[in-house]
């Protein structure tokens, strides 16, 4: 049986205008086009989306899991950040 | 910062730093546990056990197989589909169960296996797919039984697997639960129509359903205190409830599914028990289904060669294609950038 070995690609599709691509599975295709093909056929059979991206997996990268508690640490000790950190008097409105 | 490609639906987990003593690896299995305990999701690059990763390759696989293989034996009837409009929806659903299969491929390969490697597993008959698609489709109204039986089975074991452990698992079975509904509305429409015919297609109908009703149950798997790997899942929340369990699940929502129907479910000992609030059924012939799964069902030999000529046929597509992308690897493609 022969072996063809085709690249992985990771799929994103936006689902409609005025919303971000989101990642929707992956696949493996030749190239970027045949890609974009299957991608339609297998993320896309039931409307789905209105355009779509393939990216090789190769080319993303990533951080470590292991690294996630240092290298997250910075955002998680500044409750000062975030809107309902701040005491304001009852009554105060539109802010 | 790591270099490695995110991969977070396929490719290999090779990325997480392997333990390095004995005393890591507690570490690293203390996490997972911890983990697997909060019911949050293990993902591919998170360290995991090997017989965790063992057993999602089998499971993964299997049920992979089974969709592709499962594509067959509906298949044989588009040609001969009554109507235009059967005829497209049958397309649809062959369609629907080999997207299936691709998701679960993805899904199988997060775990460090390739996608040849299983089909050369699956072509070798070392690994399995459902025993159910080794059973044939003798008439139309099999369609509408397997839809209806088949398709419902598969979704009352599906749908606790979209809280499965394992992250690219449970995103895979997310999107095929929801696409599985019209498999099972289409089949149920299917044999209504025939139930409500002429007599001959009432027969037709009923006959189906007596000969697909048993194999339905049996796809839940052999008895809890049979099943060799069930209590390890339900520990590792791979699987959340028991065969026996969801093959009960099952039977209370097809019965009165069948009355409505106007067929009847061939089992004299289906009854009602109040104080369960679940219908008794008979006891399954399970040395039919050990002897299906051992390779002696009527379709065994059948569904194995036809994949294998499948995937043959397709030879020269798979090399032309890649022959076409590396003679054209420095063009820019017809795709336009983002």
């Amino acid at each position: 049986m022969t072996h063809t070995d085709w690249p992985l690609w990771e799929v994103f599709v936006r689902s409609r205008r005025g919303l971000s691509h989101t990642h929707a599975g992956s696949l493996h295709a030749p190239d970027a086009e045949l890609a974009l093909r299957n991608a339609r056929d297998l993320y896309t059979r039931r409307g789905e989306g209105v355009s779509i991206w393939v990216v090789p997996s190769s080319a993303v990268t990533a951080s470590s899991p292991d690294e996630k508690d240092p290298f997250f640490e910075p955002s998680a000790d500044k409750p000062y950040r975030h809107p309902t950190f701040y005491e304001i008097p009852e009554g105060v409105q539109h802010l | 910062m790591a270099t490695a490609a995110a991969r977070d639906t396929a490719g290999s987990p090779t990325a997480y730093e392997a333990p390095a003593g004995p005393g890591d690896t507690d570490a690293f299995q203390r996490a997972f546990d911890a983990a697997v305990a909060a019911d949050e999701r293990i993902e591919p690059r998170d360290w995991m056990p090997d017989a965790y990763r063992a057993t999602l390759v089998r499971q993964i696989a299997q049920h992979a197989h089974s969709e592709i293989i499962g594509m067959q034996p509906e298949a044989n009837w588009i040609t001969r589909a009554p109507s235009l409009r059967r005829k497209a929806i049958l397309m649809a659903k062959v369609q629907d169960e080999a997207g299936h299969g691709l998701y679960l491929y993805s899904a199988a390969e997060t775990l460090g296996v390739s996608r040849d490697e299983l089909l050369d597993k699956l072509h070798a008959g070392r690994q399995k797919y459902s025993s159910i698609f080794n059973y044939p489709t003798l008439t139309w109204a099999d369609v509408g039984a397997i839809g209806w039986l088949v398709d419902g089975a598969a979704i009352t074991n599906q749908v606790p697997l979209c809280r499965c452990s394992y992250g690219p698992y449970a995103r895979a079975m997310v999107r095929i639960c929801k696409e599985e509904s019209f498999h099972q509305r289409q089949g149920y429409e299917l044999l209504l129509a025939l139930s409500k015919g002429t007599p001959e297609q009432h027969a037709m109908a009923q006959d189906a359903v007596d000969r697909w009703w048993w194999p339905s149950l049996m796809m839940f798997g052999p008895p809890d205190d049979e099943s060799q790997h069930s209590a390890q899942s339900m520990a590792w929340k791979i699987k959340r409830h028991s065969n026996d369990e969801l093959r009960q699940r099952f039977v209370d929502i097809c019965v009165p599914q069948a009355e409505s129907l106007g067929l009847t479910l061939p089992d004299p000992d289906l009854q009602w028990n109040e104080e369960r609030g679940h219908y008794d059924f008979g006891a399954i012939d399970w040395s039919e289904f050990w002897d299906v799964l051992k390779g002696n069902g009527p379709c065994n030999e059948q569904r194995l060669s036809r994949r294998r000529q499948a995937h043959q046929d397709g030879a020269w597509v798979r090399e032309a294609a890649a022959a076409h992308a590396a003679k054209h690897s420095d063009d820019t493609t017809g795709a336009t950038r983002a």
